[in-house]
């Protein structure tokens, strides 16, 4: 079974974000780390290449730095590594989208996984925009997933409450929390990784020329919210602070 | 805004979310102010009969795609239907709401038609005579102010509970008209379907979130927890640590991994305040934290806290609301 894995470099969750003198988002010293996501997404294409057989192929719209996130998947065990690196440009993720699906039908694949969010951006669309463009069936938020006999049949959340769906391969399939437990690399692992086949592509390498992946959205400017204020913490024994906790709601915060 | 803004109507056996009269009632203020129509667009199987409703929320069309093979939400199925529409009559803005199912289909349409989506808004106004959005990134650490680049049309996931749903005017109908898409070849073929027999509120839309971390010590604090919340109606959530020790489902939890919730008020009971959980709820408009340790993060953002052991102290809460609440 070939399995292609998108997988997004991110800031770690721990991240401060601050702006930059000229307004944008500073990346100075901040950790980079795997889409939790995608981290998922690794596990469960090793699992079922565990099972039967064949090969994990990683790939990443990034620049040079994103290197790290994939030789972490292949140190987790998977097999080879695309980075594809636009160079300077602006993406947005129909840009992203473009290139990664382009990336991809390069490549020979019986399943695709996705992160379901990025949880930087958070825009979960790159996942559907590259099934629609490679002509894959779409599950989105999958929890569980079994493939046999050209099918995956995948429990997945939906809005209240979950729900079990059949599609036929290939396809394209995005992890949410609880799809699994991502394993750490080992030492060897980590050894086996530095050996393993890194292609680094440009746009030109796919094909691609900037005027086809020119963004779609724009941002035009970001801010840091307001900082909550830390509010007062109501002193006393339990059932008076509760008696003056709930006041406050009602009378001050008119919140119940 | 001359052809006029969309709001897809999400509904599930016609129960419609109020997600969606959200963006109905805020779409009304933009035409209102700037011109043009808006659309409500109802997609499903069976559903005809209440198509004319939306009128009353605002709603001056409602296009309706009934037909059988629609009675399930599936990716194909309904992204056929709506990239369809939307290129028949190129409506200038098509407004989701942000829930999985609306993430799910508005991403698949985007594409389809070939256009941009800017997801997760927290707000969205007029500026210079564009529709601007905001949203947040970084799990809400940072927010952005984005457009959509002479593409059309432009396409928004709306969060849940940012806008105020307007009073209904009674009587007021909408023209319905009615259009038989097919809706393509569907490859998701649905073998089950598991909704939480819960009365409780979905927890993303709720108006009080309680929710309750490792200081719970195992499932059966849940059920304290869960006492709380019927009587303020509330959802229940939960810090990752309660879900990773298999105390409650994963789909409850709250924070950047997990979901995002925006409520009125947002009880936590024995969470710590971890930067990752506060990034799920740090929007919510009154923050309550009851945590026995003083220093704990969670008291950082909270606008009333009570030290103490949740044990006692939530029964209490739970015996006083229930009071307070009845008279
Ligand atoms: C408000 C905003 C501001 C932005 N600012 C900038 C900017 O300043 N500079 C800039 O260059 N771009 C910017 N972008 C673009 C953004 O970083 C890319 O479009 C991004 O790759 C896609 O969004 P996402 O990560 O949220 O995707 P999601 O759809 O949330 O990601 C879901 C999954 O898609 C896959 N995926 C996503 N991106 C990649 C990738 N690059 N490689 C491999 N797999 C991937 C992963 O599996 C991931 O888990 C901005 C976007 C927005 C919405
Ligand atoms: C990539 C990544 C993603 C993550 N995503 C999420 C996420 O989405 N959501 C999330 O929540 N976390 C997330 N986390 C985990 C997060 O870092 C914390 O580990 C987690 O939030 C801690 O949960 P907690 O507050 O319940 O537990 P703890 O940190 O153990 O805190 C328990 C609290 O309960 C208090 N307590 C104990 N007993 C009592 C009592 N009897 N009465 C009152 N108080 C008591 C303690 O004082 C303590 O403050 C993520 C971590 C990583 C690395």
């Amino acid at each position: 079974m070939k399995i292609v894995v998108c997988l997004k470099q991110v800031f770690d969750t721990e991240a401060k974000i601050t702006l930059d003198a000229s307004g944008q988002i500073n990346k100075q010293g901040v950790t980079l780390i795997i889409n939790p996501y995608d981290e998922y997404s690794v596990e469960e294409a090793l699992r079922l290449k565990e099972k039967y057989k064949g090969e994990v192929t990683v790939i990443t719209v990034g620049s040079d730095e994103a290197q790290s996130a994939l030789r972490q998947a292949l140190a987790m065990g998977a097999d080879k590594a695309v980075l594809v690196n636009p160079g300077d440009i602006e993406l947005d993720e129909y840009a992203t989208s473009i290139i990664l699906a382009k990336a991809i039908s390069t490549l020979e694949y019986d399943l695709v996984f996705g992160g379901y969010m990025a949880i930087d951006d958070g825009s979960s669309q790159v996942a559907a925009r590259v099934a629609d463009l490679l002509g894959l069936p779409l599950v989105n938020t999958v929890t569980k997933l079994e493939v046999a006999d050209g099918k995956a049949v995948a429990t997945h959340d939906i809005d209240g409450g979950s729900e079990v769906v059949e599609v036929p391969l290939p396809a394209m399939i995005t992890s949410q929390v609880g799809l699994n437990e991502p394993r750490y690399p080992s030492m060897k692992g980590i050894m086996q990784a530095k050996k393993k086949p890194m292609t680094k592509l440009s746009l030109a390498d796919l094909g691609l020329d900037a005027s086809q992946v020119k963004p779609k959205v724009k941002p035009l400017s970001y801010f840091l919210p307001s900082p909550r204020q830390a509010g007062r913490i109501i002193p006393g024994e339990p059932a008076e602070a509760v008696a003056e906790l709930v006041k406050a709601l009602r009378e001050e915060a008119k919140v119940i | 805004m001359a052809k006029g803004i969309w709001v897809f109507v999400e509904q599930r056996d016609g129960k419609v979310r109020k997600v969606t009269y959200e963006l109905l009632s805020e779409g009304r203020k933009i035409v209102d102010n700037f011109g043009g129509e808006l659309a409500a667009v109802l997609v499903g199987s069976n559903v005809s009969d209440m198509a004319a409703s939306f009128g009353e929320y605002g709603a001056d069309k409602v296009y309706v795609v009934d037909r059988p093979e629609l009675a399930n939400y599936t990716t194909d199925g309904y992204s056929n239907v709506l990239a369809e529409l939307i290129k028949k009559y190129e409506p200038a803005v098509v407004l989701l709401g942000c829930t999985l199912g609306g993430r799910d289909l508005s991403a698949m349409v985007a594409q389809k038609v070939n256009t941009g989506l800017l997801t997760d808004c927290t707000d969205m106004y007029l500026e210079d005579g564009n529709l601007v959005f905001v949203r947040p990134i970084y799990a809400g650490k940072a927010l952005t102010k984005v457009c959509c680049l002479d593409t059309s049309p432009i396409m928004a996931t709306i969060r849940p509970n940012v806008f105020a749903v307007s009073e209904p005017q009674a009587g007021r109908a909408a023209e319905v008209i009615k259009e038989d898409v097919p809706p393509g070849d569907i490859r998701q073929i649905i073998k089950e379907v598991v909704m939480q027999i819960s009365t409780r509120p979905e927890l993303t839309e709720a108006n009080v979130v309680v929710s309750g971390g490792r200081g719970l010590k195992g499932p059966e604090g849940f059920a304290l927890l869960e006492q709380l919340a019927d009587v303020l109606g509330a959802a229940i959530g939960a810090s990752r640590a309660a879900v990773d020790a298999g105390w409650i489902p994963h789909s409850l939890q709250v924070g950047q991994t997990g979901k995002t919730v925006s409520p009125v008020l947002y009880i936590a009971c024995g969470i710590s305040g971890a930067i990752q959980h506060l990034a799920g709820m740090s929007s919510s408009k009154c923050i309550v934290a009851i945590n026995k340790d003083p220093e704990a993060n969670i008291f950082k953002v909270a606008d009333y806290g009570i030290v103490g052991d949740l044990f006692d102290v939530v029964p209490i809460l739970t015996e006083e609301l229930k009071k307070v609440l009845a008279s």
